[in-house]
């Protein structure tokens, strides 16, 4: 038994991990009959209970890693389960393709991609993962293989994304990658100082901006105050590019302090440095897309800047017609319990559906709050934050949460009902249990 | 002319994550994998092609135990081009009790971890002496620097390769063949992964592989990975046993 914990780090629990290391299917149905009921295990990025079996088996992925095929001539991938978003990325990228909906991190499996129907910047154009999938080679812990994509088995598709790995264990996929002119973005960056604006400013940049994403003052401001920030690939000579911002050593947290680094003393002026910083910056900058996707990556270990409680992540999706109203009376209800987020994050998705069933992207507004875990306090913010989300006819993203009420999750998807028909009887998580279950 | 790495054991962790770092270049490069299993050889390739794509990876089957077909096996790898690189690192991480209570297990043990690198060492030696060139990387391990209760069949066996290797280095000195011996300290690979429930930390296999492919373009003739193993192995060579034979390790 080894204690695992989640990416929230809100608390450890005794799991049996089995890794998987032989990757022939007769070899996989063996083992996972060995080990039930159990749960597959990627990278551990899941904020909440989505990737945790207490005193379970856990699956784990990782060195499921191996590349099957990947034709450069049409940017068709086909990977085994264990492989990263970073190694795809890193081997893609340099012949001119890359993954066309990636996240805020690439030290995610691609079959956690898949699980957790990911989105990126750019929900807009190019939807969520699951978009980009052609096919996914299931194996049921009853020895089934399935092997389903938009067109085959689409009922097992739309269940499997998005599915939190609960219908099966992903054995292979097959990604389409999109073309990229080089690795850079143009980015523009503009301050609002409050929420219609920020609207305004995204409505206006969707046409002709591939990406949109803004950082949140959730403290400052009148209804909010930000930084909008839109950008689209750039076409750029091999040696015009300012190399300072490539091969940066990655940083580690060498240990995990005694309290939050993140409090309510230091979120406030952390907060105002960073949108006073920022205002100063140039409007219009080129970026490598590793800073620009995946600011966070660089610093190991961030999680543990939140101390031996960990942290929660909220975050939830509105309907477009409330959206500023809610996000508006959110950001009020956050104020107000003197509580805060530093990495928060406010962006729009545009119209196109999820084809998950339990996918969480919709049209709308997703407002994304990380807080320090103190409790009973941020337990009860959640509860008034839920009501907001509830009344507006929104929903909570599984891949962070840890405590969301089932009749929060049973009203934000309503497509629950047609997926449990394809639950694998051989799965079961936490969040199963917490949720479904 | 484009370079040749040959690599025995080609399905351990160690070995791909090395191969893959081999590849990345993009260059033209030959590959070939030795391993007792064509499936998982098979897949190896394909990922090895995947990220190359002006990569020519071949797979072939071969026995870890039979002296004959060693010999055979190496001759027929060399009888096209000659070896730029090769990289030998088959082994089994035994099961130390087990070895102590099934004398045919341990018989295995030994044979897989000691007898059977050196017997692929020497069948390369053999060409690249006639060449007068090439580079022979073998995996040790830390293991073999002094024998311990938790696992001194692996261990022997490993410092029998360790001793091997400095004897070819000795015959090779002077030449342009070079002999490397590459001491990893535990590494998270799937061998090891039952060591994690024990709380031990384990280097990541691919910063391990990366040690091994700086070392090897350095030219190191015994590189410990991660480094800092040089420093404990030191330690622990040098304790003397009064203080050695209280250690539970």
């Amino acid at each position: 038994m080894r204690s695992v914990r989640s990416w929230g780090r809100l608390g450890e629990a005794k799991h049996r991990v089995v890794a998987l290391s032989n990757a022939k299917e007769n070899a996989l149905r063996h083992v996972l009959a060995e080990s039930l009921p159990g749960l597959a295990y990627g990278n551990g990025r899941s904020y909440g209970d989505a990737c945790l079996n207490p005193n379970g088996n856990l699956w784990q992925s990782r060195d499921l890693d191996h590349f099957v095929a990947f034709d450069p001539e049409n940017g068709c991938l086909v990977c085994e389960p264990g492989v990263l978003l970073k190694d795809i990325m890193e081997l893609t990228v340099p012949l001119g393709w890359m993954l066309p909906v990636t996240p805020g991190t690439q030290m995610i499996t691609v079959a956690g991609a898949v699980a957790n129907d990911v989105h990126g910047k750019n929900h807009h154009v190019y939807g969520s993962f699951g978009d980009h999938v052609e096919r996914i080679r299931l194996l049921r812990t009853d020895g089934e293989i399935i092997e389903c994509g938009p067109t085959v088995r689409s009922d097992w598709f739309a269940a499997t994304l998005g599915g939190v790995g609960l219908t099966g264990f992903i054995v292979q996929v097959t990604l389409r990658l999109r073309r990229v002119p080089s690795a850079w973005l143009e980015v523009e960056s503009k301050p609002y100082f409050d929420l219609s604006e920020f609207f305004a400013l995204s409505d206006k940049a969707e046409p002709d901006w591939e990406n949109t994403v803004s950082w949140i003052d959730c403290l400052g401001g009148g209804s909010g105050r930000g930084i909008f920030m839109q950008a689209n690939f750039a076409t750029v000579e091999g040696d015009t590019v300012p190399s300072t911002q490539l091969a940066r050593k990655p940083k580690k947290i060498p240990f995990v302090p005694p309290v939050s680094f993140i409090n309510r003393w230091s979120l406030k002026p952390f907060n105002n440095i960073y949108f006073w910083l920022n205002r100063q910056k140039k409007e219009r900058i080129l970026s490598h897309y590793q800073p620009f996707f995946y600011p966070l990556d660089n610093l190991h270990d961030w999680n543990k800047l939140y101390g031996p409680s960990g942290f929660y992540q909220y975050q939830s999706v509105i309907p477009r017609e409330v959206g500023q109203e809610a996000t508006s009376e959110m950001l009020r209800e956050i104020r107000q319990s003197d509580q805060g987020s530093f990495l928060s994050v406010l962006k729009t998705f545009g119209d196109r559906r999820s084809v998950g069933m339990l996918s969480f992207p919709e049209p709308g507004v997703t407002l994304a709050l990380d807080f320090p875990n103190r409790g009973k306090v941020t337990l009860d913010l959640f509860e008034r934050l839920d009501s907001i989300v509830r009344q507006a006819r929104g929903r909570l993203y599984l891949a962070k949460d840890a405590r969301m009420p089932r009749d929060l999750f049973q009203a934000g998807y309503p497509r629950l009902v047609e997926f449990i028909k394809y639950r694998d009887p051989g799965i079961s998580s936490a969040m199963s249990r917490r949720l479904i279950d | 002319m484009q370079k040749k790495i040959v690599i025995v054991g080609a399905t351990s962790a160690i070995a791909t994550y090395c191969a893959r770092i081999w590849v990345a270049t993009g260059q033209p490069i030959s590959i070939v994998l030795l391993g007792r299993d064509l499936e998982r050889l098979g897949r190896v390739a394909a990922d090895l092609s995947a990220r190359n794509q002006h990569a020519v990876v071949t797979i072939k089957r071969a026995d870890f135990l039979n002296p004959a077909s060693i010999q055979t096996v190496i001759d027929q790898v060399e009888s096209d081009e000659p070896t730029h690189l090769a990289l030998i690192a088959q082994g089994s991480l035994g099961d130390q009790e087990k070895s102590q209570n099934d004398l045919g297990f341990n018989y295995t043990e030994l044979h897989t971890n000691a007898v059977s690198p050196v017997l692929y060492a020497e069948a390369f030696a053999q060409h690249m002496a006639k060449t007068g060139k090439g580079t022979l990387v073998v995996i040790g391990s830390v293991a073999g620097d002094r024998g311990r209760r938790s696992n001194y069949v692996y261990g022997a066996a490993k410092g029998l390769v360790a001793r091997y290797v400095q004897g070819l280095q000795h015959r090779f000195a002077g030449t342009e063949v070079k002999v490397i011996l590459i001491k990893p300290g535990p590494t998270d690979t799937p061998m090891t992964s039952h060591l994690k429930d024990h709380g031990m930390r384990l280097a990541s296999v691919e910063d391990v592989a990366k040690g091994i492919v700086e070392a090897v373009q350095v030219g190191k003739s015994v590189a410990y990975v991660p480094g800092k193993w040089a420093l404990i192995m030191m330690i622990i060579r040098h304790l003397p046993n009064f203080i050695f034979n209280k250690l539970r390790i």
